[in-house]
């Protein structure tokens, strides 16, 4: 994902309520959307720049490992043994001889399958949430804060430890569970993020309008208040993702993530630290690997929120 | 503040049974078959399984053996882990060394972060405060399965500086680099908060009004400003454990030390199950009571919140 797409996702929905004023008025001095605004302040950011770099060479990593390695992961020779870089194994052979670099790339899909697919999950749970208790208010807003309250008061990792144990099953790779888990746990923050910002609008005068008007609630919170909450919405989830990630790492050095045959940062992680002493780069590599990644998705969140912060304008 | 501190304990008796209830249903409901997880690869007999199924409660109905969990939980009892010792036993040995890690990850973490907070604060836009906030979303982004393997390669086993483990009796000097590596998880949002606090406080009328009297700057800073910034800090003790108890299983299962944390990162592997729901059921309730004392005390600090 180039950096152009990475911006309409929050660019689109967040145009539409600045169209009529922008129609209107066809003067030269044509206003800026609050998107507009932030797009020209990110354009001089560099670190979003380092950012959307890093995260494309990820995806792309991800997506087509064989552009950067020609070599199976998965094809060891124990002859090979903590051996040294030659040829194309840049970072030489782990305890089981595999080729560290070929690992490490292959490493990225999973770590971005589950960081992705875990995102969305705990993004669709905390939207529902969210703009149900900040719209409907009430009862139903104390109803779902309670419930948030009641996850937030398991700390993360122990409540990740329990539920990924559970789902986990004998022979799969775990990347299903992982994802349930990761989804199931994460969505607190998202959800009160959701919540606040759909209060804070529900209260404009355009909304009023459109309740005046006869629309329904569905259609208020659709085209209305939905994509005037989205945008620090987003960027909550752009950091997820990032944290979603080390998380996987985290659950699979510890042996309730990712296992079996499945290739992932955090068991290369587990398994080389015993041999630190013996081999480092085992170890070295995809510890950078796994952090430039997550440092990426959590600078572009960062940069983001930078961009439409307008108390920091 | 009375009518706040009841409100706030009813509020945590509804978190207290909530959060229990979901590591319970999580743990327990609809399990293969508890009992021959518990007997291994050795088959059953069926008197056997009748002896067990009535010691465990396993034909009682699913808030039944909730109660009996409850119950247990309450009075100390936390069972017996598939190795045969009470769990209660097991944590009794392990919780001393964690504390002193904990603890002293708390205390390094909180130093350097108010010092680094407050002159970043200060110096507002210059060169210390950009590198510290680049510093802080560096550190922020590190996963500890990062942190931990590479801290222990690099200081160490490579340059020495460190003991590389830990034993149970571990002296201060021992936990430093482990207390280091747990600490930074919590030292980078401290550090911004209290940045944060000390740059709103700095434009305070009170500040002006200190000055006007003739106070010292440093005097200003370092008590009138620190004094009101660092409310906000307190109240990141009690989120901070959380991440400190996720933090300190991996860090004590590289370093080896032998406490809480490792314990349930070697029940993970050995699928000792009753001992991982053991420890973590204590945990959860540790971290409900923690944040419980700190909503109250940062409630005592700053009366605005009772009134809410």
């Amino acid at each position: 994902m180039s950096d152009p797409n990475a911006i309409t996702a929050v660019e689109a929905p967040s145009l539409q309520p600045a169209g009529p004023r922008g129609r209107r008025g066809k003067s030269s001095d044509k206003p800026r959307s609050l998107a507009g605004d932030a797009w020209i302040d990110l354009r001089r950011n560099k670190i979003f720049w380092v950012s959307v770099v890093l995260v494309a060479v990820i995806l792309l990593m991800a997506a087509w490992p064989t552009l950067f390695t020609s070599a199976d992961p998965r094809a060891c020779t124990l002859a090979n043994q903590h051996g040294g870089a030659t040829g194309t194994a840049y970072f030489g052979y782990d305890f089981q001889g595999c080729d560290v670099f070929a690992k490490t790339v292959y490493g990225a899909r999973n770590s971005i399958i589950v960081g992705i697919m875990s995102t969305l999950l705990a993004g669709v749970i905390g939207l529902f949430f969210g703009l149900a208790a900040g719209y409907f208010g009430g009862w139903v807003d104390a109803v779902l804060s309670r419930g948030v309250d009641i996850m937030l008061g398991i700390p993360f990792l122990l409540g990740a430890i329990v539920l990924s144990n559970r789902l986990v099953t004998e022979k799969s790779d775990g990347v299903l569970a992982v994802t349930l888990t990761l989804g199931l746990l994460t969505w607190t923050s998202a959800a009160r993020v959701m919540r606040s910002a759909v209060i804070a609008s529900k209260n404009q005068d355009y909304v009023a309008a459109g309740r005046m008007l006869g629309a329904t609630p569905y259609r208020l919170m659709a085209r209305h208040i939905l994509p005037n909450s989205i945008a620090s919405f987003i960027v909550v989830l752009t950091i997820l993702l990032g944290t979603n990630i080390a998380s996987e790492a985290t659950l699979s050095f510890l042996g309730v993530g990712l296992k079996n045959d499945a290739i992932s940062w955090g068991i290369s992680i587990s398994e080389a630290s015993p041999y630190a002493r013996v081999a480092t780069e085992p170890l070295v590599w995809p510890s950078i690997f796994l952090a430039a990644t997550v440092l990426a998705f959590i600078m572009l969140g960062d940069a983001i929120r930078d961009a439409f912060d307008p108390k920091l304008r | 503040m009375f009518r706040y501190i009841v409100r706030r304990l009813l509020q945590m008796v509804l978190t207290f049974f909530g959060a229990t209830f979901v590591v319970f249903a999580l743990t327990f409901a609809n399990q293969d078959d508890p009992l021959q997880a518990l007997a291994g690869e050795r088959p059953i007999t069926e008197s056997q399984r009748l002896a067990l199924t009535e010691r465990y409660h396993l034909n009682e109905s699913f808030l039944t053996q909730y109660w009996y969990y409850m119950k247990g939980l309450l009075t100390g009892d936390l069972g017996t882990s598939l190795t045969g010792q009470k769990i209660s036993a097991m944590l009794a040995n392990a919780w001393p060394v964690t504390v002193k890690l904990a603890l002293l990850a708390i205390v390094i973490a909180a130093t350097i972060a108010v010092t680094a907070g407050v002159y970043s604060a200060i110096k507002r836009g210059g060169l210390f405060d950009n590198v510290t906030l680049i510093a802080t979303l560096v550190v922020l982004a590190m996963p500890i399965v990062v942190l931990a393997p590479l801290a222990q390669l690099i200081f160490g086993i490579k340059l020495g500086w460190f003991p590389p483990t830990a034993t149970r009796d571990a002296s201060l000097w021992d936990l430093l680099l482990p207390a280091l590596v747990l600490g930074s998880l919590v030292i980078a949002t401290e550090l911004r908060v209290t940045r944060t606090s000390v740059v709103e406080n700095l434009r305070a009328d009170y500040v002006r009004t200190a000055r006007a009297k003739g106070l010292t700057r440093r005097r200003v800073i370092w008590v009138h400003v620190l004094r009101n910034s660092l409310i906000p800090v307190v109240t990141l003790i009690g989120v901070d454990l959380g991440g400190l108890m996720s933090g300190a299983i991996v860090t004590e299962k590289i370093f080896n030390i032998p406490g809480v944390g490792f314990n349930i990162a070697r029940a993970i592997t050995t699928e000792d199950g009753p001992l991982v729901v053991g420890f973590v059921s204590v945990l959860v309730i540790i971290f409900l009571v923690v944040n419980l004392l700190v909503d109250l005390l940062y409630a005592a600090l700053d009366p605005r919140i009772r009134y809410e």
